[in-house]
């Protein structure tokens, strides 16, 4: 089992992914004959500056944005922390009140969590069975203090795409700044600022096969917001630091690619994933898909199976070359299993055994093939140890 | 995280089951800390002649059940009464700081099938002073005997 040689099946894109050969061949002249430091004033500067200039725009035609809109920072979550930091802080005298929703990423909720201790009052919106947000529910929070309503676009562990569009349209009609982390959804869910009426989006390279350390947040022209990091004046003084120059580029790359055919990249993907999910809910009793049956993010299938626990599941099948993600308390350390598989209604028991499997554009028919034939086994494994299993579940033979 | 032998004993656990006949049964935890840790034991004269484990959570709460069943068997009630959690730590070679509940898990779940045993032919139970390892009052896990 310790086998390294052993051929590793990876489902958890949503984790990180690999990077695309096209990603890493764009970096590489920016570690090394363009290495020059943007804000420099010599020519030879010029090669790194033209590099960042260009991804600016790959990612603002991502998002049908203005290049001038898209700033450059250090991932995901330093622009969920900037974004809501910033808009709380710079638009403070007009009121203290921000709207998110339960399910969001740890990156916006602890963010929340630290503007409540500095005196700002947060509303954890509700979700839905499937793990939707109700408009009318946004719309009913919002009070003459809202400054900020902050819903993810798609979420992370069930894969749950939100209607970020109404979402948007809502705030605005309020005049309140509309926030989305997008970290999930770019590449999956196709998104127009304008149309979606986002006002601040965040995004995070490694999840659409790009570098880790890059990122990006959209900040639609004349919006308040309070600067995070502080230093030189490089992102037209909004976000110091001297620019991850090969990072960006690779941003820039990937998401020009990852954008290129959303459709067409969903409909392979998600027919992978149907028939995953298909077959695991078929061969596998007592078991049960989390989210939303359509609206979900091509990729995602994310499964409770009673009886048994979600870090056991993990280590069984890592030790047959398969990578996964729980929503296990036991797999994190923590002793609460995930806020947003108990936000969806689920008991503590089907939250510690669920499963998440996520494809990436490297998975195969053949890789959906081998799980089937591993999970039922490690599943009828751990349940014949388990004490809750009932007597004749129908568990699978074990060999 | 896991050290190789918590790894080996988690994958090719040994005495899963139930002891349909059993002495003494204690189980010890609760869905929703995401742990549940049932032991059966077989008793001859002082002696536990058969231990056996059916446990519900991660790799290591089933590694310290296995590991735990295997040291007691054999033992006076006596001695299987003061195994440690560190004593299964130890023999498993070490758990991550987080995990080190699931062998204190195991401890309770013998203790309180000890006290099962006892109970059933009429015994006192020895004390028990029950500690929840998770978060203190309220989390709903506690050996269902003693």
């Amino acid at each position: 089992m310790n086998d390294l040689d052993q051929r590793t099946f990876y489902m958890d894109h949503a984790a990180t992914t690999f990077m695309k050969p096209e990603v890493i061949a764009a970096m590489a002249p920016y570690f090394s004959e363009h290495f020059g430091n943007p804000s420099s004033l010599y020519r030879f500067a010029a090669g790194s500056r033209s590099g960042v200039d260009a991804a600016r725009r790959q990612v603002s035609a991502a998002l049908g944005a203005n290049p001038g809109e898209i700033y450059f920072c250090a991932g995901g979550s330093e622009a969920d922390n900037w974004a809501i930091k910033g808009a709380a802080l710079a638009n403070r005298e007009r009121g203290n009140h921000i709207i998110t929703t339960a399910i969001e990423h740890h990156a916006v909720l602890h963010t929340c969590e630290w503007l409540e201790r500095q005196g700002f009052s947060v509303t954890y919106l509700p979700v839905d069975e499937f793990g939707r947000v109700d408009p009318a529910a946004v719309e009913a929070a919002i009070t003459d203090a809202t400054t900020l309503v902050s819903v993810m676009t798609a979420n992370n562990e069930i894969g749950t795409i939100q209607p970020v569009a109404e979402i948007g349209r809502i705030a605005h009609d309020h005049g309140v700044l509309f926030h989305t982390d997008a970290v999930q959804a770019v590449g999956a869910v196709p998104i127009d600022v304008e149309r979606m009426g986002i006002d601040l989006l965040s995004l995070s390279g490694h999840k659409f096969y790009g570098p880790k350390g890059t990122g990006a947040l959209y900040i639609r022209r004349r919006t308040r917001l309070e600067n995070l990091v502080h230093g030189g004046g490089q992102e037209r003084g909004r976000r110091a630091g001297t620019e991850n120059v090969p990072g960006i580029v690779g941003l820039g790359k990937a998401i020009e690619l990852a954008t290129a055919d959303i459709e067409g990249h969903n409909r392979r993907i998600a027919a992978m994933r149907d028939r995953l999910v298909r077959e695991v809910l078929s061969t596998i009793p007592d078991s049960r898909l989390n989210g939303h049956p359509t609206e979900r993010l091509a990729n995602n299938a994310n499964f409770s199976f009673r009886y048994v626990e979600g870090e056991s599941i993990l280590l069984l099948l890592d030790a047959r070359g398969i990578c996964a993600s729980t929503g296990s308390a036991c797999s994190s350390g923590s002793l609460e299993p995930s806020h947003v598989l108990l936000a969806t209604g689920l008991s503590h028991e089907e939250a510690h055994g669920s499963l998440r499997l996520t494809l990436g554009d490297a998975n195969t028919e053949d890789d959906v093939d081998y799980v089937l034939e591993v999970l039922p086994d490690v599943i009828g494994r751990l349940r014949q140890i388990s004490p809750l299993t009932p007597p004749r579940t129908g568990v699978p033979e074990v060999d | 995280m896991y050290t190789e032998k918590v790894i080996v004993e988690f994958t090719n656990p040994e005495n899963v089951g139930e002891i349909a006949d059993a002495d003494g049964v204690g189980e010890v935890g609760s869905p929703t800390c995401g742990d549940i840790m049932k032991i059966y034991l077989k008793v001859e004269g002082d002696r536990i002649a058969d231990a056996r484990f059916q446990t519900f959570g991660c790799a290591a709460a089933i590694a310290s059940s296995s590991m735990a069943t295997r040291m007691i068997r054999g033992m006076t009630l006596a001695e299987a009464w003061e195994l440690s959690n560190a004593d299964v730590v130890a023999a498993l070679g070490a758990l991550p700081d987080a995990k080190v509940h699931c062998s204190v898990l195991a401890r309770d779940a013998i203790r309180a099938a000890i006290n099962d045993y006892r109970a059933r032919r009429g015994i006192s139970p020895w004390e028990t002073r029950y500690v929840c390892s998770h978060r203190g009052d309220g989390c709903g896990c506690r050996p269902e005997n003693g």
